[in-house]
């Protein structure tokens, strides 16, 4: 089993904050591996909040690739994270030539396109380069996005980021996931890793999705170009939640709905009935059928977390106005923001989605039975 | 027959048949039950001439030889009357004195079933017993990744849907724009195939009808029933029932003036409409309903004279194209119910499957595509269709569902297989396999004619006499002698035995593999199968 932490906060916190409260949920993780999305960044990030931040791995050469390549298409480097690790990485981590985290300038032609154009090309780029590190071995690529850092390795959680120092202010952010443990029910690599993020959107799971079969090959066939990797199968979460927003135009409220539908008498009884069963039909493939616990993070900096039908993954939220956090264990969550209201907490059961908004003053419980805020 | 005189090409001993009636003399009563039951007069009484001869101690005396007489059972070895091991002698004689076993070798009736220049023509189903879904394994076992479900206690919702099923983007548009979207039908995943009024007897008719009403009003599951090409009885057609049974149109139409008088009366929509183009038993031949069973009943739902044979064309007769057959019947179909009830076509497994179903993806009115695989079974047709034409369903429907995935239209059209689920007795597990190779949900006829009715046909050529109304379980008669023989109660208990039985052992299937609140459509990791070529062909596991 994996453990997930996710922590909106608005004052900037360092990510070891989240990687401590990792370390304390170690006996539910098996320490193999560590991905952390850091989002609304502050230190220098914060006065180049368009500026689109790639992040990922490279070796010598890919990054002399990657040069070549960004130039080529008119991107300059406006800022960038030098990772200086020591020549020999602690047992159980790959040694890496270059951990990147560089924001870009965008090419002039790119600065006046609608904004749907830029985030195709943001991602027809990612995936560009993504696609020529897996040609070659030598670059892997998280993400390329603005106000967006990730960063995966496989290792103990703390060990590694000990090993890359990730305390330093550059990295300080608002909005911090981290997931522990790499992806072993499949072959292990890095594009396997939590948590996972296309266009705005980042999620990590813990938990197997049964049918995640059915669900790759619905979104695979979607005909969106972003839909494919699935080195994991709780790349599909992300992807989903993607799929509600932007191609379905829903909001959070409706993920769940689509993920882990109501029953067929439920919905009878629901006052948006008619919406919600056309829905659950027109979705079927991506039905999930858990055990999942899902935290995920909305462009507008919104975090969730929704369980699966059965509620068979633990997960806890809660925290004070101006701080909350999700976390697998409550103990997690007493690491990060023991100065809170315990009885606040709240454990989402197998009907709710618990929201924290960007304005991170509490937690919005939306249960499946309520009627939906969507209709026009 | 004496050993001097001729013998014919056709004349053949006991040992020549395919069944032998084994009659025990010492306890037979002659109680005449066995020759009056028989089906096919395959037995009548005998008059056995016997020679004694007593030779005396006394050298003197000539040996005596007296003759006697005993009664007994005939066989008779006519081609034409020859046993076809049903065994109802067996399970009427009050004695056990009687039973059919079958030859040791392979008997010589079946070169002489043709005389008159008519080949074999029978009911049952193509006389193999094995099948590739029988080998499908399930090897995705949820462990300590992901807890295994129990099948007891977690909530399950193992439904699926019939009806075209628009992508999502364009269903919220659709509504939106046009105030309707294509109806589509939540229905449970085993659905009772098409066996028609005519084909079936009225009483398992009723019963059938019966445990259907039972199973959705009673339990809950909302389990469907197609009618097959024969109409409906019009009671049927104006109760609120009628949302439980899918309407069949086929080449010959019968039964279709009554269905259009019933509309304005009608209570409720029909679940769906089908229309068949193929049965997987007899693939490119059309249906036949032999006058042995257009009784006035039949006749007057068929809307056809009594006593005569009603064979129904391969094709439906005023549709010369793929396009038009499929475009213009759905439309046809649409509009009688007003839009309301979803319309698919049936075809036979087929290697041009492909085209039927890339033709109505293209079709936004296409509710769905069922394939009936060569196992399908039949009330009649020619020995050599069933046993020779048609095409396997589990590459058929995977190759469909692989090609839906491609284009994206997997959840659009639903496709359901039928032919041979269940043939061994494994209807949930074949079910399950089917479904997971891509099928939205399967039909079956034989196993619910076995298990709810007590059908007596094999995949070993036992019996198959359907087509000549003279079922000795009165499961596809049209005689009341022989129908009266069913308790109508006793089938629909039957029907929802086997219902609540399958659906305990679906979930044996699905919880394992932790699968509980949406059926596991294409859920092909789960699949394996010990035989290379077969999961390559498949795309599923090879294990071993």
């Amino acid at each position: 089993m994996c453990r997930l932490f996710a922590i909106t906060s608005q004052e900037p916190l360092s990510p070891m904050k989240a990687i401590e409260a990792m370390d304390v949920m170690r006996e539910g993780h098996d320490g193999s591996g560590v991905g952390l999305f850091l989002r609304d960044l502050a230190g220098p990030f914060e006065e180049i909040k368009d500026a689109p931040i790639l992040s990922g791995i490279f070796t010598e050469k890919g990054l002399r690739r990657l040069d070549t390549f960004m130039m080529d298409l008119g991107f300059m480097t406006k800022y960038k994270i030098t990772i200086k690790v020591p020549k020999t990485p602690p047992p159980g981590v790959p040694k890496r030539d270059i951990y990147l985290i560089r924001a870009y300038e965008y090419p002039e032609e790119w600065e006046d396109l609608p904004v749907n154009e830029l985030y195709t090309r943001l991602l027809r780029t990612r995936l560009r380069l993504r696609q020529m590190g897996e040609a070659e071995g030598d670059m892997i690529v998280f993400s390329f996005w603005p106000d967006v850092i990730m960063i995966k390795e496989i290792g103990d959680p703390m060990t590694v980021a000990r090993y890359l120092d990730l305390d330093r202010k550059e990295l300080w952010a608002r909005v911090i996931m981290a997931q522990g443990r790499q992806n072993t029910n499949y072959a292990i690599n890095l594009y396997a890793c939590h948590p996972f993020f296309i266009q705005g959107f980042a999620s990590m799971t813990n938990g197997e999705n049964t049918a995640f079969i059915p669900i790759r090959e619905y979104l695979s066939s979607r005909g969106f170009e972003g839909y494919i990797g699935y080195q994991s199968d709780s790349e599909v979460f992300t992807h989903i939640l993607h799929y509600v927003h932007t191609h379905l135009g829903l909001g959070i409220e409706a993920y769940k709905h689509v993920i882990t539908p109501l029953k067929d008498e439920d919905i009878a009884a629901h006052p948006d009935s008619a919406f919600l069963k056309q829905l659950k039909h027109s979705c079927r493939q991506l039905i999930i059928d858990g055990p999942n616990c899902v935290i995920g993070c909305l462009p507008d900096h919104t975090l969730f977390m929704a369980q699966d039908r059965k509620k068979l993954r633990p997960g806890v939220v809660g925290g004070r106005p101006g701080r909350f956090a999700f976390a697998s264990e409550i103990c997690g969550l007493d690491a990060a923001i023991p100065d809170r209201d315990k009885s606040k907490d709240f454990q989402p059961m197998y009907l709710d989605t618990a929201i924290v908004g960007p304005d991170r003053q509490e937690v919005k419980i939306c249960c499946q039975t309520d009627p939906l805020p969507l209709q026009p | 027959m004496l050993p001097d005189r001729p013998i014919a090409p056709s004349t053949l001993s006991v040992k020549d048949l395919s069944w032998q009636i084994l009659w025990n003399r010492d306890k037979c009563t002659l109680c005449g039950r066995c020759t009056a039951v028989c089906p096919v007069n395959a037995i009548e009484p005998g008059v056995f001439r016997k020679r004694n001869v007593t030779a005396s101690i006394d050298p003197a005396a000539p040996p005596e030889t007296r003759f006697s007489l005993f009664y007994g059972i005939r066989q008779r070895t006519d081609p034409a009357y020859a046993c076809v091991g049903c065994a109802m002698c067996s399970l009427v004689c009050p004695n056990d004195a009687i039973i059919p076993a079958r030859n040791d070798e392979a008997d010589k009736q079946r070169f002489h079933i043709n005389r008159g220049g008519q080949p074999r023509r029978r009911g049952g189903r193509r006389n193999q017993p094995a099948g590739i879904l029988d080998r499908i394994k399930f090897i995705r076992i949820s462990m300590l990744t992901d807890p295994a479900l129990d099948a007891g206690r977690h909530e399950f919702e193992l439904r699926t849907l019939l009806g075209r099923v628009l992508p999502p983007e364009q269903s919220l548009k659709f509504m939106k724009e046009n105030g309707w979207i294509p109806p589509v039908r939540e229905i449970y995943p085993l659905v009772i195939g098409g066996m028609s009024f005519g084909a079936l007897s009225p009483n398992m008719w009723e019963g059938l009808q019966m445990g259907v009403a039972y199973l959705n009003e009673e339990l809950g599951m909302p389990v469907r029933i197609c009618t097959g090409e024969g109409g409906c009885p019009p009671r049927l057609l104006r109760s609120r029932f009628l949302k439980y049974v899918i309407l069949q149109i086929a080449s010959g139409y019968f039964g279709w003036d009554e269905i259009i008088h019933a509309l304005p009366e009608m209570k409720e929509d029909p679940c769906a409409i089908e229309i068949k183009y193929g049965q997987g038993a007899k693939p490119g031949d059309g249906g036949l309903l032999m006058w042995h069973k257009v009784n006035k009943l039949i006749a007057a739902i068929r809307g056809v004279p009594p006593g005569v044979s009603l064979p129904s064309p391969p094709t439906h007769q005023t549709k010369y194209s793929i396009e038009e057959s499929v475009a213009k019947m759905i439309q046809s179909m649409y509009m009688a119910w007003g839009f309301r009830v979803p319309v698919y076509p049936k075809i036979s497994g087929t290697s041009t499957a492909l085209a039927v179903l890339n033709n109505l993806t293209r079709n936004p009115y296409a509710a769905g595509l069922a394939i009936d695989g060569e196992d399908g079974g039949t009330g009649a047709a020619y020995n050599v269709s069933m046993d020779h034409m048609g095409h396997p369903i589990a590459t058929n429907i995977r190759d469909c569902y692989l090609n839906l995935v491609t284009i994206g239209k997997q959840n659009e059209l639903p496709l359901f297989a039928g032919g041979g689920i269940g043939k061994q007795g494994n209807l949930a597990a074949n079910a399950a396999a089917l479904i997971m190779l891509g099928a939205s949900g399967v039909q079956t006829g034989k196993y619910i004619m076995q298990a709810a009715a007590g059908c007596i046909g094999s995949e070993s050529d036992r019996c198959n006499i359907c087509n000549i109304g003279r079922c000795p379980k009165g499961i596809t008669s049209q005689d009341p002698r022989l129908y009266r023989r069913l308790d109508i109660e006793k089938v629909a208990e039957r029907v929802v035995d086997v219902f609540l039985a399958f659906d305990t052992e679906l979930k044996k299937i699905v919880a394992p593999l932790g699968r509980s609140t949406s059926l596991p459509i294409g859920m092909s990791d789960a699949l394996g199968i010990d035989d290379y070529h077969a999961a390559e062909r498949l795309k599923i596991k090879y294990v071993i």
